[in-house]
């Protein structure tokens, strides 16, 4: 049995999933030094869907990384619930990730040699609370091809495993690194719209990067990135659906 | 810069530093293979060219006859035989050498020194001093090996008792003679220079000695071009049989020559077998990673397609990487052939005494090496080059499918539902790429039998030991009659004090014939029962000698095609000379010689002779052994004393000097091979796996979880490779020990679980440290980056 740490398991009083503050990352040293993050400070509310916009390199990727466990700030603090993630060490980020997080990416990253239902019970295996590979798959509409392996299936039917591999453990935040980028706008918006599910049936909260602009409108809210920078915080007051966003 | 490297030369030197960790793997797999047949080649050239030289400037003679006594006039018929250039007669007689520091008996060949003035065979290499002078009687040439061993040098004298008298006689001269190059005492597995003595004296005084005035006891002679061998030999003992010979025998039969052509038969096999494996194993590694690299560039090749370099010139690009390994192997092996051959040629001279002995490997043999590298390496990887040539632009630049796994499912169904999906990667994995697979074990399968060959060497010679000192022959100390004796002095040797036991043998020189085949050795009469020195089957069980029928040896049977129950015939070459037939009552289990055995007395009654014996079997009290020695010394009758623990210990230390040597360096051979092998497969299954490596960190699996996916599918390699290499070990030991066994000695096949173990051993901390090695990789593994990457 995995030893258990000292992540919160409950959601905080305060309702914030995420706080960054001060955040900073610096990539290499000296004149070969890029600033990626320049003092972000963000509050993201638990359950809600957050779509993060901005040019490439204006830092969305890294933010969301850092939050995500898979990388480390420069400075700043990223606290998830009551816990400070810059504190941990790489075996409780490893923790954090498989207890708590979800991703999902461009390229899917499915492992070829296991087939759709077993892609998703690598993750139910490991999980505490998972749903079963066979729930997950239906609620992302594949229940029909779980048996079949990647190299079988089309760039959309692999991003929804891969949506159900990140879902399948129930976690509490969904990160979501251009999901639909490699994707026509008709699969896309198929995608966006087991996103939504997710966030409304299962409570997760989704953070949403996307070049897309015209997603923004389906987001509790909208965070857009410049150079490093949080440029602009937005609420949507009222959400439309998926099938009414195209680009 | 631009102008002495093309950018793709530049490429592909920062290709080779990117990979350098493998590149070293495969280098060094293909050097140890390089270096093993420099050294085996070169050292068989060393050993052909001086053995040439040395045997002509000599003028090592090219047949022998030994006879019992024959007048000198007999060498003018013999001289005109045809084909005969030169006939010269000799003497040639056992002696004891009793040396004030060493208690025990110290037998010595003597022989009648070459004159050098005259046109002589077999002429003597001076050391130090000078040769006889043949107006002296007292004067002696000492084999220079024996003389350093004791510290004798020319000006001492030394006791000698020669035909039961003892005398006095000085060293004028140390010589090494191509007669004994080298010398072995007759039944020992090893030469010892301070037991194996040979001297030196004018003629006449030998011959007044043996009572050999005017008559000789040995012929040798020298071929004319175009000269019959066996023709020559026939006649000569046509000639020579009223005289008691015992048979004519060519160069090939002569001991020391023998043990040479054997030693050197044994250094071409090694030349061939072994560097193939390694060769193999290299060409193998190169192919999966040259097969790597071209996958992971296939964008670049449709680039450069692109760009309009031709088919040619990108295969040349990919064949140049190969070759800039396996030339690199190649000097390194060269290199060390080199190192290895200068270490073998100090061995060599410890036992082969040469003049001189200089390692110096053949340009050829450097050519071959190389030629024959670069050639497997390229033909090993001709299948991955071509598809890189061949590969169409703007196939290459569109991303390749994810592998297809759909067919793997199957194969292992019935385990996989008792296995969590990490296990099912890992099973997936193997059986989609079976012949990876399959060849992925083998190439460990060869590191594991490697280790198991080094094992069986030291295996053989144990059992060797055991079997010949403490099995067959469990006597202390064994001597031999300078002429068959009667029984009593059985009897005179049993009341010497501190004796506790003797045993009588008669031993006869016979031709041995059955159909076509033939072979010349002895017969050897022991009691049916005997405790020292006995016949043992291959269970180890003494066989019981009868008088109606003999018992022979395995590879006796086998040199005259024989099976239990044929008829033999045996013409002896001794006495009145009869023709015996007798069926094959038993075979017996033999390590060193061919011997044939028979009931005492009935030999004795089949050569119509009274109850002879002509050597016997002691064991004697220990505490009592210098008084014994003084007792044994002091016989006339006696031509020599063989101590069984010295023989032992010779041998002991010939394996420990010798091949001892050698068993470090092959066991650094076989990690060689499990490192490289597994260490490339590691790092290729991790550039194959990257991504998929960084998910799963990614989904939050910990790096010993995710390092058990990358190593897992090695794992289950090396495990099942230890068996099947174990079994291909026993294979090779087994056609290893039939190859180097030769009628002078027979090795056998036998494996310990002890050296199955540590060959095991060897090979899973060779994997373990290679699975390490890799693992630190995985922990470097940089997640964002392997995850915007697409595959």
């Amino acid at each position: 049995m995995r030893r258990r740490i000292a992540v919160s398991e409950t959601a905080s009083p305060v309702g914030s999933v995420f706080k960054a503050e001060g955040v900073t990352k610096v990539y290499g040293t000296g004149r070969a030094a890029v600033h990626a993050l320049r003092g972000v400070s963000l509050d993201i509310p638990e359950g809600d869907l957050v779509v993060l916009l901005g040019p490439s390199g204006s830092g969305k990727s890294t933010f969301l990384n850092i939050v995500g466990g898979l990388d480390r700030a420069t400075e700043g603090r990223v606290l998830f619930r009551d816990t400070d993630l810059t504190a941990l060490s790489d075996a409780r980020l490893t923790d954090y990730r498989r207890r708590h997080v979800g991703f999902v990416f461009q390229f899917y990253n499915l492992i070829p040699s296991l087939t759709a239902e077993e892609n998703v019970e690598l993750v139910t295996e490991i999980a505490e609370d998972p749903m079963t590979p066979a729930e997950a798959l239906d609620l992302v509409g594949l229940a029909k091809r779980r048996t079949h392996f990647p190299a079988e299936l089309s760039g959309g039917e692999q991003q929804r495993v891969a949506i159900a591999r990140a879902v399948a453990k129930r976690p509490t935040v969904l990160f979501c690194d251009e999901p639909t980028g490699a994707l026509d706008s008709q699969t896309g918006v198929e995608v966006l719209k087991v996103l939504r599910d997710v966030n409304q049936t299962l409570g997760a909260s989704v953070l949403l990067i996307t070049h897309a602009a015209a997603t923004a409108a389906m987001a509790d809210q909208v965070i857009r990135f410049s150079d490093g920078q949080v440029a602009s915080v937005e609420h949507n007051e009222t959400k439309v659906d998926p099938s009414q966003i195209s680009w | 810069m631009s102008h002495i490297l093309s950018p793709l030369d530049i490429k592909l030197l920062r290709d080779l530093w990117r990979i350098r960790g493998q590149a070293a793997a495969i280098m060094f797999v293909i050097a140890a293979g390089l270096a093993l047949y420099v050294m085996s080649d070169g050292m068989l050239g060393s050993l052909k060219e001086t053995r040439r030289a040395y045997y002509e400037r000599q003028q090592f003679a090219d047949a022998f006859a030994p006879v019992k006594r024959a007048p000198n006039y007999l060498l003018e018929d013999i001289q005109n035989l045809p084909g005969v250039a030169r006939a010269e007669g000799r003497v040639v007689g056992g002696a004891i050498i009793d040396l004030p520091d060493v208690s025990q008996p110290i037998t010595s060949q003597v022989l009648s020194a070459p004159e050098h003035g005259r046109a002589s065979l077999n002429l003597l290499h001076i050391v130090t001093g000078r040769t006889v002078d043949i107006t002296r009687a007292d004067e002696i040439v000492l084999l220079e090996p024996f003389a350093r061993a004791h510290g004798l040098n020319p000006g001492d004298s030394i006791l000698v008792t020669l035909h039961g008298a003892q005398r006095r006689l000085d060293i004028v001269g140390l010589a090494l003679s191509p007669e004994f190059v080298y010398a072995i005492n007759p039944g020992d597995f090893a030469p010892d220079d301070s037991r194996v003595s040979v001297f030196w004296m004018g003629r006449e005084a030998i011959g007044k000695a043996f009572d050999l005035d005017g008559a000789f006891n040995q012929v040798i002679l020298e071929f004319a071009k175009d000269a019959s061998e066996p023709a020559i030999l026939d006649a000569l003992d046509r000639i020579l049989a009223p005289y008691g010979a015992t048979g004519a025998y060519g160069r090939d039969e002569q001991i020391s020559n023998k043990y040479l052509m054997e030693e050197m038969d044994q250094l071409s096999k090694m030349a061939v077998i072994l560097p193939p494996i390694f060769l193999a194993v290299a060409v193998f590694l190169l192919n999966i990673v040259l097969t790597r690299m071209i996958q992971t560039e296939r964008e670049q090749i449709g680039l450069l397609k692109a760009f309009g370099y031709s088919n040619v010139e990108v295969g040349w690009h990919y064949a140049k990487f190969v070759l800039a390994i396996s030339l690199g192997g190649a000097a390194l092996g060269c290199l060390g052939g080199m190192a290895l051959g200068r270490m073998i040629a100090g061995v060599y001279q410890q036992f082969y005494k040469f003049p001189f002995l200089i390692f110096a490997a053949h340009a050829s043999t450097f050519v071959i090496s190389i030629a024959v590298t670069s050639a497997a390496a390229l033909l090993g990887v001709t299948f991955a080059v071509r598809q890189a040539a061949t590969l169409s632009p703007a196939v290459a630049m569109r991303p390749p499918a994810p592998p297809d796994y759909s067919k793997t499912a199957k194969v292992f169904r019935a385990i996989e539902r008792y296995v969590d999906q990490p296990s099912r990667i890992v099973l997936r994995g193997l059986v989609r790429r079976p012949v990876r697979a399959a060849v992925t074990c083998l190439g460990i399968g060869a590191a594991m039998a490697l280790a198991v060959m080094m094992r069986f060497n030291q295996d053989a010679i144990e059992y060797m030991m055991d079997v010949n000192f403490d099995v067959m022959d469990r006597s202390d100390v064994s001597v031999t009659f300078i002429e068959p004796q009667s029984d009593a002095v059985i009897l005179e040797l049993k009341r010497i004090d501190g004796v506790y036991a003797v045993e009588p043998q008669r031993n006869t020189p016979v031709m041995m014939r059955h159909g076509l085949a033939e072979h010349l050795g002895s017969i050897t009469g022991t009691l049916p029962e005997p405790t020292l020195n006995r016949a043992v089957d291959t269970d180890l069980r003494s066989i019981y000698v009868r008088s109606d029928g003999v018992i022979l040896s395995e590879p006796l049977m086998e040199k005259l095609q024989l099976a239990p129950g044929d008829l033999v015939t045996f013409e002896v070459r001794e006495g009145r000379r009869p023709t015996i037939d007798l069926p094959v009552a038993g075979v017996a289990n033999t390590m060193i010689g061919l011997p044939a055995y028979f009931e005492i007395g009935a030999l004795n009654r089949a050569l119509g002779d009274g109850p002879l014996v002509s050597s016997a079997y002691m064991q004697i009290d220990a505490n009592k052994r210098d008084e014994i020695y003084r007792k044994l010394k002091d016989m006339p009758t006696i031509a020599g004393v063989a101590m069984q623990k010295e023989s032992r210990d010779a041998f002991q230390k010939m394996i420990d000097e010798g091949p001892g040597t050698f068993r470090y360096i092959f066991t650094l051979f076989s990690v060689l091979i499990a490192v490289g092998v597994v260490y490339n497969s590691a790092r290729i299954a991790l550039a194959e796996r990257r991504r998929d490596l960084a998910s799963l960190r990614v989904l939050g699996f910990t790096r010993g979880e995710a390092a058990f996916i990358l190593l897992g599918e090695l794992a289950v390699l090396t495990v099942l490779a230890l068996p099947i290499g174990g079994s291909l070990g026993y294979l090779m030991s087994s056609y290893i020990a039939k190859a180097f066994s030769t009628e002078l000695y027979q090795i056998p096949v036998v494996l310990s679980w002890n050296s199955y173990g540590i060959a095991t051993i060897t090979v899973l901390v060779s994997a373990a440290v290679s699975g390490l090695l890799v693992q630190r990789d995985v922990n470097k593994l940089d997640l964002v980056r392997a995850l915007k990457t697409r595959e």
